[in-house]
């Protein structure tokens, strides 16, 4: 008794403010780390929707993507997450999934739109239940100063020795540094170094397999010489590049200071706006002449119902959606770089974007090598590669070291 | 003698002056960058916003794009209710714990404290479940509930410490004239804590103002969302446009400078107060 | 209660119930219990259970064996403890130092623009930490060259070294961060405490020929032991739950180079609520959670029974 009447004292007292509902249109919101997408959601993509929905009002509620996956958890559990939720790729959907937070949308038409190596990233291991709608993939490659390169005189590199004598060119010349990146964040590291140039080294997909089916070990050479390739990288970086992070090196890069930014195709949208300086896009080099390029055509977006919302048929009306050609052709052209992962045929407007797509031609495609199953224990081995591809650049672990660090922990809690 | 004493205080006005400039530079960069062109920000970080490196772009790009009024009215609101009732409550219980002998006392005062050690936000989840069950979910209310208990530990630690330590004469002779225990609390006690009251209300605001996890959480919606989430937020919009974040956090400066100079008054009033009294 | 008028004998002997005591205690004490205690009780329940079909499974004490027994988590563990050890001794010689020699230069009575000084040395711990870790980060970045250039200026350029992506200096440079954000808060206690000496005690000593240097020593510095005891707990206090934010503004939820910034309050947080390819695990965090707990809880513990009680006899 007390305790009510105090509490209801309490609140009046203090101002309650209450979400201002919207009373005749079903409102449903989408769970997001892209928040450097706001305006392309609110002015470009969900009006078509909204247009041809009129009863429903989708809203983009992006959280920034380093508190993403705890606040969506803790909201997630809590009962306020949003309808429908961007999912990353592999575990942690699954993980997502296997807790009953997202909902089973196997049943959902258009899923024919996609191949099945797109679906793979949002589905059980034996493919029955289906969790989310492939949205985009990202290429990873490097971008390069085609300014720079016009004035050293430089072709754009495709085997290791070529990529090695254009950085020392550049070294030489010193007018750039060789190349914008660093070890501070971590991710970097991994993402764009070891996971970039690796798979030429490991076979790709056939390495990657091979790990997951115990066949491979990090130990193999084709792992270790990932390792050795990020060593190599360290005389070609800035001065300093241990405290730089990735806003740092986004800046050195598109300010024109340096020439060559090991990345992927998400960054086109944010460079174009703000270099003054023609860019250009090459694939990871391959191992020698005689050999194959290798690609991580990375599943990167899924989009998801939240299993516990109360407007399942509106989301679905929004997934449905997610599917068709149009959408895709919003997406592909509205964020170039973000791949539709739909089998539409989708124009790819932005020349740079196509640069990348090229590349799916000429290139053998893989994926992130620790994103699937890989990243199910602890540590996951996507984390630990964060911290060893660092350290190796860094000069304080050995390739070798780093390898048998990796393998020694997927030793540790993973039976193939 | 008196030159001796112009000598030291020239010395101490060196010290004070030197290390004002340690906390001030860095606040002064990000003021006077949030003015400059992308590129004058990173070619010449020291240099004025003049002539062509001046650009007022991210203030635009800020003030248009956000609420920051409602934001920054949601922030107070948030922090002054939940420190009137940090204090109110805290007083309250530490006068109670250090005045009266009662079953147990020492256990509650033990219990009340115990809240320092661990953060809440381990609590989160079920904390989340509470609020929504209650139906405050995106409410500024949770907030301060939330707050409150969060600043309570700390409060009525520093209260009760210091309550111990004030004699008990000026109580019991108020006692003696006949005052109940409600008046002897608001017309002896709380005066008698003012010095203290500053150092609490520190120790709350700050948290309190700064905080992005129970926004984040609790209340993320647009009509509760607080300055530092929207901050927060923003930064994420624009990782490559620098004037826009720098602008961004310029903004975020304002309104805790607005807020101390509010606060300052009063809380150096209470410490001189006490020094008076002492 | 009719009878009110007519005390009986057995009733003087016996106190009236005070309810007072009640309506002092009981709106802190509930809504701490609801939105504190009780959360935390919840999550730190959790670490005798591991995850199974539908739930928790009871599994005792396993938690703490594997946090203390199995390498990957007792690695992680003490270099987090080590770390924070580092961070509370850096705080207790450095930043309290700084607070106390500030404050007591801001309490010589005859100092013009005490006021001002005060809120420009409060100011830093006013920011979030948003704003203090990106403008700290460009400060000491190597491409954005201010402390460069400025170690240029004074010709120790080649000094300058990436100190937030080394190792051997990350840790150190964080904590310095840190102490600058923090410094205000022990400066307003001292301040606080040396404003409340008693005239007259000072004039007293005056009188007995002290100089404001020995006035400071032997006659206010003993007088303020009980805050300085006090700014030490909270010190301690706020290392461990406090750090948190700053650290993973600065150094991201991998606490690197190497963890070499990892602290508990990081530990926790990648544990718990999981990070990137890590999945969060309500489980082991709550087991690292109740660890932490108890950590602190000897420190306050030593605090109360040892050195606060030798403070007050030597106040007395």
């Amino acid at each position: 008794m007390t305790t009510r009447v105090f509490k209801a004292g309490l609140l009046a007292t203090t101002l309650c403010v209450s979400g201002i509902a919207a009373a005749d249109k079903v409102v449903i919101s989408i769970e997001s780390w892209r928040a450097e997408d706001q305006a392309l959601w609110d002015e470009l993509i969900l009006p078509v929707f909204e247009a041809q929905n009129p009863n429903i009002d989708v809203q983009f509620k992006p959280t920034t993507a380093t508190e993403y996956n705890a606040a969506l958890n803790a909201r997630l559990a809590g009962g306020t997450a949003g309808d429908i939720i961007t999912c990353r790729p592999f575990d942690n959907a699954l993980a997502m999934y296997d807790a009953g937070n997202l909902a089973n949308i196997a049943e959902l038409e258009g899923l024919s739109n996609f191949s099945d190596v797109a679906k793979a990233a949002w589905s059980t291991d034996n493919g029955d239940a289906k969790f989310c709608v492939p949205m985009a993939s990202v290429i990873h490659g490097f971008m390069y100063n085609k300014d720079a390169f016009a004035e050293l005189n430089l072709e754009v590199p495709k085997t290791e020795a070529e990529f090695y004598a254009v950085l020392d060119a550049i070294k030489d010349d010193g007018t750039y540094i060789p190349m914008a990146m660093g070890t501070k964040d971590q991710w970097e590291a991994a993402t764009m170094g070891y996971t970039n140039v690796g798979p030429a080294y490991w076979g790709g997909e056939d390495g990657r397999l091979g790990l997951i089916s115990g066949d491979a070990k990090m130990t193999d050479d084709g792992f270790v010489e990932g390792f050795r390739q990020m060593a190599k990288w360290t005389p070609y970086l800035g001065n300093g590049f241990q405290a730089q992070g990735y806003t740092d090196s986004q800046n050195l890069f598109t300010l024109g200071r340096a020439a060559i930014y090991p990345t992927g195709s998400w960054e086109i949208t944010g460079f174009q706006q703000n270099a003054d300086f023609e860019l250009g896009a090459f694939a990871p080099p391959s191992k020698d002449a005689d050999s194959s390029c290798y690609i991580s055509d990375h599943t990167d977006i899924g989009i998801g119902m939240n299993a516990s919302t109360e407007n399942k048929d509106e989301v679905m009306t929004f997934l449905a959606w997610t599917t068709s050609a149009e959408f895709a052709e919003l997406l592909t052209n509205a964020a170039p770089g973000f791949f539709s992962l739909s089998s539409h045929d989708i124009n790819v407007e932005n020349a740079l974007a196509n640069e990348f797509v090229a590349m799916r031609g000429q290139c053998e495609a893989t994926i992130r090598v620790a994103h699937q199953i890989l990243s199910r224990g602890e540590l996951p081995l996507g984390n630990q590669l964060w911290t060893l591809a660092a350290n190796v650049i860094n000069g304080t672990q050995t390739p070798e070291d780093a390898a048998a660090e990796a393998q020694a922990n997927l030793d540790g809690w993973y039976k193939p | 003698m008196l030159v001796k004493q112009r000598i030291s205080s020239v010395g101490i006005h060196a010290v004070l002056i030197a290390y004002s400039v340690l906390a001030l530079f860095p606040l002064a960069l990000i003021v006077l960058n949030s003015f400059k062109t992308r590129k004058a920000i990173f070619r010449d970080p020291t240099g004025l916003p003049l002539g062509e490196s001046f650009s007022a772009k991210g203030y635009d790009s800020v003030l248009s794009n956000s609420d920051f009024p409602l934001y920054f009215g949601n922030s107070l609101t948030v922090t002054v209710v939940s420190l009137v009732l940090i204090l109110l409550l805290g007083a309250m219980a530490s006068h109670a714990l250090s005045e009266y002998r009662f079953p147990g006392d020492t256990f509650l005062g033990l219990y009340l404290v115990l809240g320092i050690m661990v953060p809440i936000r381990l609590g989160t989840v079920a904390l989340l479940e509470l609020i929504v069950s209650m139906g405050l979910a995106n409410t500024l209310t949770a907030l301060i509930l939330v707050y409150t208990a969060q600043g309570l530990p700390i409060a009525i630690f520093i209260f009760t410490e210091f309550l111990r330590s004030v004699s008990k004469e000026i109580k019991d002779s108020a006692r003696i004239d006949g005052l109940s225990e409600y008046r002897i609390f608001f017309e002896v006690v709380i005066p008698l804590v003012r010095p203290v009251i500053a150092t609490v209300a520190v120790f709350s605001m700050i948290p309190i103002w700064n905080d992005l996890w129970f926004p984040l959480i609790l209340s993320p919606g647009e009509e509760s969302r607080t300055v530092t989430l929207g901050v927060q937020q923003f930064i994420g919009q624009y990782t490559v446009n620098w004037g826009a974040v720098l602008a961004s956090l310029s903004v975020a400066i304002l309104p805790v400078l607005v807020m101390y100079v509010i606060f300052s008054k009063q809380l150096i009033r209470g410490i001189t107060a006490g020094a008076v009294k002492g | 209660m009719a009878n009110t008028g007519s005390v009986s004998s057995e009733q003087t002997h016996r106190r009236p119930v005070r309810w007072y005591i009640l309506v002092f205690l009981a709106p802190a004490t509930l809504i701490y219990t609801i939105f504190a205690i009780y959360p935390i009780i919840e999550s730190l329940r959790l670490s005798l259970y591991e995850a199974g079909d539908g739930g928790g499974v009871f599994v005792g004490l396993a938690n703490y064996a594997r946090l203390f027994g199995e390498p990957l988590w007792a690695d992680q563990f003490w270099n987090a403890f080590k770390n924070n050890i580092v961070l509370f001794l850096m705080h207790m010689l450095i930043q309290n130092p700084i607070a106390l020699a500030l404050a007591a230069l801001l309490s010589v009575p005859t100092l013009k623009g005490a006021a001002t000084y005060r809120t420009i040395f409060f100011l830093p711990t006013l920011l979030s930490v948003v704003v203090v870790g990106f403008i700290w980060q460009l400060i000491l970045s190597p491409l954005w060259g201010v402390s460069p250039a400025f170690m240029n200026w004074l010709g120790i350029g080649s000094f300058f070294k990436p100190w937030l992506g080394l190792e051997s200096s990350a840790l150190i440079t964080v904590t310095l961060i840190s102490i600058w954000q923090y410094v205000g808060i022990p400066l307003m206690l001292f301040y606080a405490a040396l404003l409340n000496v008693p005239e007259e005690t000072i004039e007293a000593a005056r009188i007995d020929g002290l100089n404001g240097w020995w006035i400071f020593w032997k006659v206010k510095l003993p007088l303020i032991l009980p805050t300085l005891g006090l700014v030490g707990i909270l010190t301690y206090i706020g290392n461990f739950t406090a750090s948190f934010d700053l650290i993973y503004t600065l150094q991201g939820g991998l606490a690197g180079p190497d963890y070499s910034t990892d602290v508990m309050g990081t530990f926790l947080f990648r544990t718990f609520f999981g990070f990137q390819a890590q999945l969060g695990d309500v489980y082991m965090g709550a087991t690292v959670a109740s660890a932490l707990f108890f950590i602190i809880l000897i420190g306050v513990g030593l605090y109360l029974f040892g050195v606060q009680r030798r403070l007050q006899r030597y106040d007395s």
